[in-house]
């Protein structure tokens, strides 16, 4: 705030006058600086309607700093021509003079001063004339006081010298407010206890806050965006009834893996460039001895109504480590414990977990991701129900135009890709995978017959992605992740 | 999922409509099938070699067709037409019959004993009086390769070789021998080859290298030859140039060797069954004898026909519909199964082309599909069940809210990562540890599975190092070990690690944390029943800047200021201290 005698001072002057005055006028009524006057307009303007003040742009000339220590001494010329005693001085010793240099050669050119060169002692400078008329000075001085004004090219040749500059002033014309007032009140920034204590608040004028500014980011940690989603996902599940699996074994055995889900030895899926195998440990040697038997047999020669794949099946197959490549491994050991039950209870469950592939990697395909898998088994699930099932999960997502198409996995049949229309799009999106679990895997498991299980799997990041506006998966997943972007994202609500 | 590539034009006229892409692409939606591209050759070659290479390439519509991995009975123009013509009710499925040979002698082929080391399978058919155009030798060529892709597995499972019978003179012998003694002109070389110059020929071939392996290491290779000495082919690799067919060629003869029986019988009846169409008799395929090492013969292709009988009852409740038996029968029809009522039952004729249906299961989906998918009434199941969260998930779950609560940011970092990583980045021995390793990975970025979260945390720091400071991480989530007692010979351990990186070491702020996590979870101070922290020394630490954690007299993990040499191996700059502890102990 500038000094309140100055804003007084300023007010009181506009008192006075009709329509206003310039900002640069006051300073020199007033004696100060143009800059003292700016701040007090500031420091105005700040409280409220108490002026008008409108910017504006004059251009005027001024002296440089030389040309206002011409204007003070007299130009070089002359104070070389006045440095000269009627008997001459040595040209060398003239030269030592501050002005020696420029105001001899200008003397000179004046004819105010001759050099004797053939003088004994060397050469030696007189004055050629009596008095001198300093004219550079003069209108120097005419520019200091702002008297009349030089002519257009007696300003450029003193520019030239460098003794003028034409210099832009930005000044304010002031008028009036409407809330016009001599007096100030000084404005208070914020409420303190002791206004509140004593009442004083009540006489106070508080200084207006800037609403258009940003408030202090408060400082607090972020959830993750693609973990956000990862809660959301499971409050649907959960809203829904459905228990979560224990997906906590990123190792798994080919035979849990594959095998149990009935994917033949010779898959594709199975191949190295598909699948990362293990080292160490590289096998897994525990199985259910009776199960895998079973699983060995409906593989090789069939059984419980099936074909089977008629082919040479392996216990080395089986036996491999692998990081597994999808949740529902851990569905077929769970339906497996179900199917070991005394008595078959209907069970809903669900899992969202990390899977791995050991493919070609770009902008949305990572070696690892989160699958997103639902179970529901119980007697006589319908593929109607699977649909009624996947309607009412996409509903919750905001999902509600959906439709199927037939598809092919090794271990459902039927199996169903769920696709969704996309409004931006404007087509028909594939959002995830869908079946019924084959006999020949349900069946050796032990479970009964009449027991339908059905199931679908979406990956968490495609929705995350779609959702934040992300493009590429290492700005989501990884330690390549933005932290700007982590500290930005919004909440998560998967139907709005 | 394999692809097929048809021409437009050629489709719609055998389909005997035109359709607009649209309604094509419904027709492929109900059917299981995927439009996935509209193209051309031209297109094709503009996008892969530049516009140079495309001139002058036909730009003829072509349609790319997704097929379901199972359906090999859709991997060519023939059967695309057939499933479709059918499933439209348009033409009946057509009943394919292996026939005696006209001269009533079946051509023969023999397998010798030598092939049961290296590739035992054999099995053979004639297609008799058969008339190729350009666009039906294509279509053959091209679906022999969509099987070898897919079927036969890269041609491991099965190869075909496809022979002008009357270059020929049967009976055929399938034997094998040494590489070094298998003299022949390959197909398309001008001269004789031994294998064992083949091998090393086709190692810069593009398409045959891909082959190679499957024989290569085996001291002999498989070889087919006729009466008169003449090389078919060797398989997998190769046939021979003097059998090869033509557009002229009026009898093939098809021979597929296999590892896998099952598979080589599918590919035969798949070949025959597609390309019998074009015969002077259409599906009918010729018989061949194959004589067995030990005497017995077999006569193909096979061309099974099996009934499966099922009630209408099974479709419905396992669909979710109430159709009559009739109607279901006329479902099942129009997908290839021709099928009808007798009493209560549908007896359901499984054909040739049908390899994929091995059980009823099979056949519930395609009434399903000719029902059409989306006609089906979405119902909801009547379960009644009620949701629980895993102990394990729910902890995480909370712990989470409140370590964001307390000003840390969650990362989300790789489960896999390499040695170097968790090993001697850290200053630790990847010998010593229990890590879980990877015996395929494609790069050093897969090599383990992480024994601890720092390393992600430090390279997230190392990725975010513009971000204002301080960087407050945290992430709870699993580690992998190595553990005998359980059946796979490793587990997950869930973990908690946080980093705190400044211009100071902060060890006071992640120490802080540390007592806030064990309010949180209800552990107090204290040596016996609650937790305590006290010097130790790790590698990953400044010396005297390391704690080990105790909770309930077990160690659960470390916190300290990490040592000068582990910040600069992650690329750091600043101090940086870290907690890591097992969560597991507190469910």
């Amino acid at each position: 705030m500038a000094d309140t005698g100055i804003l007084e001072s300023l007010l009181r002057h506009l008192e006075k006058v009709d329509d206003g005055v310039d900002s640069q006028a006051v300073a020199a009524l007033l004696g100060v600086d143009h800059q003292v006057i700016v701040g007090a307009v500031k420091s105005l303007q700040a409280i409220g309607d108490v002026i008008s003040a409108e910017q504006q742009t004059s251009k005027h000339w001024e002296l440089t700093e030389e040309g206002a220590e011409i204007a003070a001494q007299g130009s070089h010329e002359a104070r070389v021509f006045g440095a000269i005693p009627e008997d001459g001085l040595p040209q060398s010793e003239l030269m030592k003079l501050p002005s020696g240099k420029v105001g001899f050669s200008k003397a000179m050119s004046n004819k105010w001063i001759r050099v004797d060169k053939a003088h004994e002692g060397g050469p030696r400078v007189f004055k050629m004339v009596e008095s001198i008329n300093d004219l550079v000075r003069e209108k120097l001085l005419r520019v200091q006081q702002g008297k009349s004004q030089l002519e257009e090219k007696e300003k450029n040749e003193l520019k030239k010298r460098k003794l003028l500059t034409e210099v832009t002033v930005k000044s304010y014309w002031i008028g009036k407010g409407s809330s016009f007032s001599t007096t100030i009140t000084k404005q208070e920034t914020e409420l303190t206890s002791e206004m509140i204590a004593s009442g004083s608040w009540r006489e106070k004028k508080f200084k207006p806050y800037n609403f258009e500014s940003m408030g202090v980011a408060p400082d607090c940690g972020h959830l993750h965006p693609l973990m956000k989603v990862r809660t959301q996902f499971r409050q649907i599940f959960l809203e829904m009834g459905f228990t979560e699996m224990p997906t906590n074994n990123f190792i798994e055995s080919s035979f849990w893996n594959f095998d149990s889900l009935f994917q033949p030895q010779q898959h594709p899926a199975r191949d190295q460039h598909d699948t990362f195998f293990l080292s160490d440990p590289a096998l897994a040697y525990e199985f259910p001895q009776e199960y895998l038997e079973r699983v060995k047999t409906i593989h090789s020669q069939g059984g419980y109504g099936s074909q089977g794949y008629k082919y040479d099946w392996k216990l080395e197959e089986a036996q491999k480590n692998i990081l597994r490549t999808h949740t529902t491994a851990v569905s077929a050991r769970m339906l497996y414990k179900l199917a070991q039950q005394e008595q078959f209870t209907p069970v809903r469950y669900f899992s969202i977990d990390r899977v791995f592939r050991n493919e070609t990697l770009d902008a949305t395909h990572l070696a690892e991701f989160h699958q997103i898998e639902g179970v529901v088994a119980d007697y006589g699930l319908t593929l109607g129900d699977l649909m009624g099932v996947l309607h009412q999960f996409f509903t919750k997502l905001g999902i509600t135009k959906l439709r199927f198409k037939p598809a092919y996995n090794p271990y459902t049949e039927p199996s169903m890709e769920v696709f969704s229309y996309h409004e931006g799009l404007k087509k028909w999106v594939e959002v995830g995978n869908s079946g019924v679990f084959r006999p020949e895997m349900l069946l050796p498991m032990g479970l009964p017959e009449g027991v339908s299980v059905i199931a679908w799997g979406l990956s968490l990041e495609r929705p995350t992605m779609i959702k934040y506006g992300i493009n590429n998966i290492r700005e989501l997943v990884g330690h390549k992740v933005n932290l700007q972007m982590v500290y930005d994202s919004p909440l998560c609500r998967l139907d709005s | 999922m394999p692809t097929v590539s048809v021409k437009r034009d050629l489709l719609f006229r055998a389909l005997d409509k035109e359709y607009t892409d649209e309604e094509f692409d419904e027709l492929c939606f109900e059917f299981g099938l995927e439009l996935d591209e509209i193209t051309s050759e031209k297109d094709i070659i503009l996008r892969e070699q530049g516009d140079v290479k495309a001139e002058g390439a036909s730009d003829v519509v072509l349609y790319k067709i997704d097929v379901p991995a199972n359906r090999y009975d859709l991997l060519c123009l023939e059967g695309l037409v057939r499933g479709l013509q059918v499933f439209k009710e348009k033409i009946d499925a057509p009943h394919y019959r292996r026939v005696p040979a006209s001269s009533g002698e079946p051509q023969r082929l023999i397998i010798t004993e030598e092939t049961v080391a290296v590739r035992p399978h054999a099995v053979a058919a004639v297609l008799r009086n058969i008339t190729f155009t350009p666009e039906r030798y294509e279509s053959f060529i091209e679906l022999q390769e969509k099987l070898h892709q897919n079927v036969c597995r890269k041609r491991t499972l099965v190869a075909i070789g496809t022979h002008d019978l009357d270059t020929l003179v049967g009976p055929f012998t399938y034997t094998a021998k040494p590489p070094g003694d298998i003299l022949f002109r390959p197909l398309n070389q001008s001269r004789e080859f031994t294998a064992t110059e083949l091998m090393s020929l086709y190692k810069t071939d593009s398409h045959l290298r891909h082959y190679l392996h499957i024989i290569e290491d085996e001291p002999v290779f498989p070889v087919i030859y006729d009466s008169n000495g003449v090389v078919l082919s060797m398989p997998p690799i190769i046939n021979g140039d003097h059998s090869k067919i033509s557009l002229n060629t009026k009898n093939v003869f098809i021979e597929c060797t296999a590892t896998d029986l099952t598979k080589a019988k599918i590919v035969l009846d798949m070949v025959v069954t597609m390309f019998s169409e074009y015969c002077e008799e259409p599906f009918t395929i010729e018989e061949t004898e194959v004589v067995y090492p030990d005497g017995r013969t077999i006569l193909y292709p096979e061309l099974e026909y099996r009934t499966e009988i099922l009630s209408g009852d099974l479709i419905n409740t396992r669909v979710g519909i109430s159709e009559d038996a009739e109607s279901i029968a006329r479902l099942l029809t129009r997908m290839c199964l021709r099928s009808e009522v007798q009493g209560d039952r549908i007896h359901v004729e499984i054909p040739p082309t049908r390899s994929d249906i091995i059980h009823a299961c099979d056949i519930v989906e395609d009434a399903a599909i000719a029902y059409g998918f989306n006609n089906i009434v979405r119902t909801t199941p009547r379960t009644y069940t009620i949701g629980n969260q895993l102990p394990m998930n729910k902890l995480t779950e909370l712990l989470r809210m409140d370590l964001a609560a307390a000003g840390f940011t969650e990362a989300l970092t790789f489960a896999l990562c390499s040695q170097e990583d968790i090993a001697d980045k850290l200053g630790h021995n990847i010998a010593e540890m229990k890590a879980v390793h990877i015996a395929n990975p494609k790069t050093a970025e897969f090599q383990v599975a992480r024994t601890t979260l720092l390393p992600g945390l430090l390279k997230t720091v190392a990725a975010n190092r513009k971000m204002p400071l301080p960087l407050k991480l945290f992430e709870i989530s699993d580690v992998v070990l190595k553990d005998e007692t359980k059946d796979v010979g490793a587990r997950n351990n869930r973990r908690l690690c946080a980093v705190y990186y400044n211009k100071s070491p902060g060890f006071e702020v992640i120490h802080g944390l540390l007592d806030r996590v064990m309010q949180l979870l209800d552990v107090k101070p204290g040596k016996r029943e609650g937790y305590h922290i006290q010097a130790a020394d790790d590698a990953t630490y400044f010396p005297g800047r390391c704690a080990e954690i105790f909770a309930h007299g077990m160690s659960i993990g470390h916190l300290g200021v990490l040592h000068p040499d582990i910040i600069s191996r992650f690329e750091l700059t600043m101090p940086c201290s870290a907690l890591d502890v097992d969560i597991e102990p507190f469910l």
